[in-house]
């Protein structure tokens, strides 16, 4: 059980990570890019074939693979979802789309359809753990995956807070029309946005190659996952994109206890609770009724006056 | 080099097929401030969105320093120092007035407007630096952008409804503030505003606007109250409507 705990705690790195690019894109961009998860295998790919072909530590690939995704994502910003933009929400939906299903055979196309994994690679660090009081057993690899999300997180947050870029980046997804007032070229900026998210993905992508495997059509599962850790951490803020990765994360190795087909159904059930919520809250305030929370209090301080 | 700053030459502008601004010609002069007055639907708002770029041109040109800025998009003329001041302020409210200003610092115009300048200029600003911007009042949120404007170090400052919303004593402090602005003579104002008596008394020029035109133009102590209201309305006076303006 409390292995559970801590698998699951150390996994909500790994959809924090997944998760704060596509929170970026949507938070800036008001793009919801469906093909995340399919850049997340792109990039998953790109440090595969680096590392097989030149024998190179995966982790050195990965610090030439990310660059390259960021161009990537300056790319596709520039000459696709800028263009696509300017025709509305549904349109990027759809290009999106159809990004996601260009990536996916294109790798299938190039890679086959063989799941690949990173962890012959990392020689022993693939299954080294450290053993805690009580006979608890944890992965090596699964706390640095998870030092890596905060690192990445910290640094995130410590850019949008206190660097010119993040101020610009807060400015053109509070108001685009108001930042171009101040002199913003705003699509610079949408660039650098989309740099970030796909190197996000991209690194999402291989440290989940590292502890397990990846496919050409496993995107779409990504990006299920990392939607869900969006929800229910809450959009716009990345410390709630990792505590909406830890919920998940704890949700799905609750489930996987009860059921090996649970780990996905927990996390799916705690998403839909978790929207469910949301929504009825919402509709609560729209039609002028309290939360339940400003009830539960209210009702409280009655029983505290009783 | 010519005196004038900003120009219009014939200038359409469109909201799909309707024409809110037709074969618009006027300039501002250097440190000169005009009001733009009119009914709700003259133009004001629309005129104002084209000149700072965030509006489509339907035909004519915008010059400003002379050249033609038509084909530029809203933050090139920011940096050529045409800046304007949306209706509704709209700051960024999630973030402190301080980064407010320094985010129209960073990509504005280098200028002798500094954080330091702007806040000695409008001294409202100084107890609320460290406010998120959505947690101000009205009066605050004008000072606010007007400030942000400022920063970016403009030539010719574009205040859309600058009262709109406010208190009487929100709309005192706000038109100090832009006495002050006027006691530097650095910069050119084109406002909107509502509020006849306010426009007529602060402005050098008064334009008046009736379905996309200019009906009426003047030195603000040359017009009558009765032209404006006539012009404004566009028909004859009505005496209890005179002593409204």
């Amino acid at each position: 059980m409390i292995e559970a705990l801590i698998s699951g705690l150390l996994l909500g790195g790994f959809y924090a990570i997944l998760a704060a690019g596509l929170s970026m894109m949507f938070g800036v961009m008001k793009i919801i890019n469906l093909a995340h998860g399919d850049l997340a295998i792109l990039g998953a790919y790109g440090v595969i074939a680096l590392t097989t072909r030149t024998e190179m530590s995966p982790w050195l690939s990965l610090c030439i693979v990310l660059p390259v995704m960021a161009l990537l994502g300056v790319l596709l910003q520039r000459w696709l979802f800028a263009r696509t933009l300017r025709a509305g929400i549904l349109l990027p939906l759809l290009v999106t789309f159809g990004l996601g299903a260009v990536l996916q055979n294109g790798l299938y196309g190039v890679f086959g359809s063989e799941a690949q994994s990173l962890s012959n690679s990392l020689g022993d660090l693939a299954w080294e753990n450290w053993q805690l009081p009580g006979g608890i057993i944890v992965g090596k690899l699964p706390v640095i995956t998870f030092a890596i999300a905060v690192l990445v997180l910290t640094g995130l947050q410590f850019m949008l807070s206190f660097t010119k870029l993040g101020r610009s980046i807060r400015a053109a997804s509070s108001d685009a029309e108001a930042a171009a007032l101040c002199g913003m070229d705003a699509h610079r900026v949408h660039q650098a946005a989309a740099a970030i998210a796909v190197v996000l993905a991209g690194l999402a992508g291989t440290l989940l190659a590292m502890q397990a495997t990846v496919s050409p059509y496993g995107g779409p599962t990504l990006l299920i996952q990392a939607f869900e850790a969006v929800v229910i951490g809450g959009i716009g803020s990345l410390w709630g994109t990792l505590i909406g990765g830890i919920i998940l994360g704890i949700a799905q190795s609750m489930g996987a206890l009860w059921d090996p087909q649970g780990f996905q159904l927990a996390g799916h059930l705690l998403f839909f609770v978790v929207l469910g919520a949301r929504l009825w809250r919402q509709h609560r305030h729209q039609i002028g009724r309290p939360s339940l929370s400003t009830l539960f209090k209210l009702r409280l301080k009655k029983v505290r006056r009783a | 080099m010519s005196d004038t700053l900003l120009e219009t030459r014939g200038l359409r502008a469109a909201h799909g097929q309707l024409l809110a601004v037709r074969d618009m010609d006027f300039s501002i002069k250097r440190g000169e401030i005009v009001a733009l007055i009119g009914a709700n639907g003259a133009g004001k708002t629309t005129l104002l969105r084209c000149l700072s770029g965030v509006h489509p041109v339907a035909d004519g040109q915008v010059l400003l320093h002379d050249r033609d800025v038509t084909a530029l998009e809203a933050h090139q003329r920011v940096q050529r120092g045409l800046v304007m001041v949306p209706e509704g302020r709209r700051l960024f409210g999630d973030m402190s007035v301080r980064e407010n200003l320094r985010v129209a610092g960073d990509h504005g115009r280098k200028g002798e407007w500094t954080l330091q300048k702007v806040l000695d200029a409008l001294p409202a600003l100084v107890s609320i630096i460290d406010r998120p911007a959505a947690a101000l009042s009205g009066g605050q949120r004008q000072a606010a952008a007007i400030g942000r404007a400022l920063m970016t170090n403009p030539d010719v400052l574009l205040l859309d409804e600058i009262s709109l919303g406010l208190s009487p004593i929100a709309v005192d402090e706000v038109y100090r503030n832009l006495e002050t602005l006027r006691q530097t003579g650095s910069t050119s104002m084109l406002l909107v505003e509502q509020d006849l008596s306010r426009a007529m008394a602060f402005a050098d020029r008064i334009l008046c606007l009736r379905e996309g035109r200019i009906v009426l133009q003047g030195l603000a102590n040359t017009l009558s109250r009765e032209a404006v209201t006539q012009a404004y309305f566009g028909m004859e006076t009505v005496p209890h409507l005179e002593s409204k303006v």
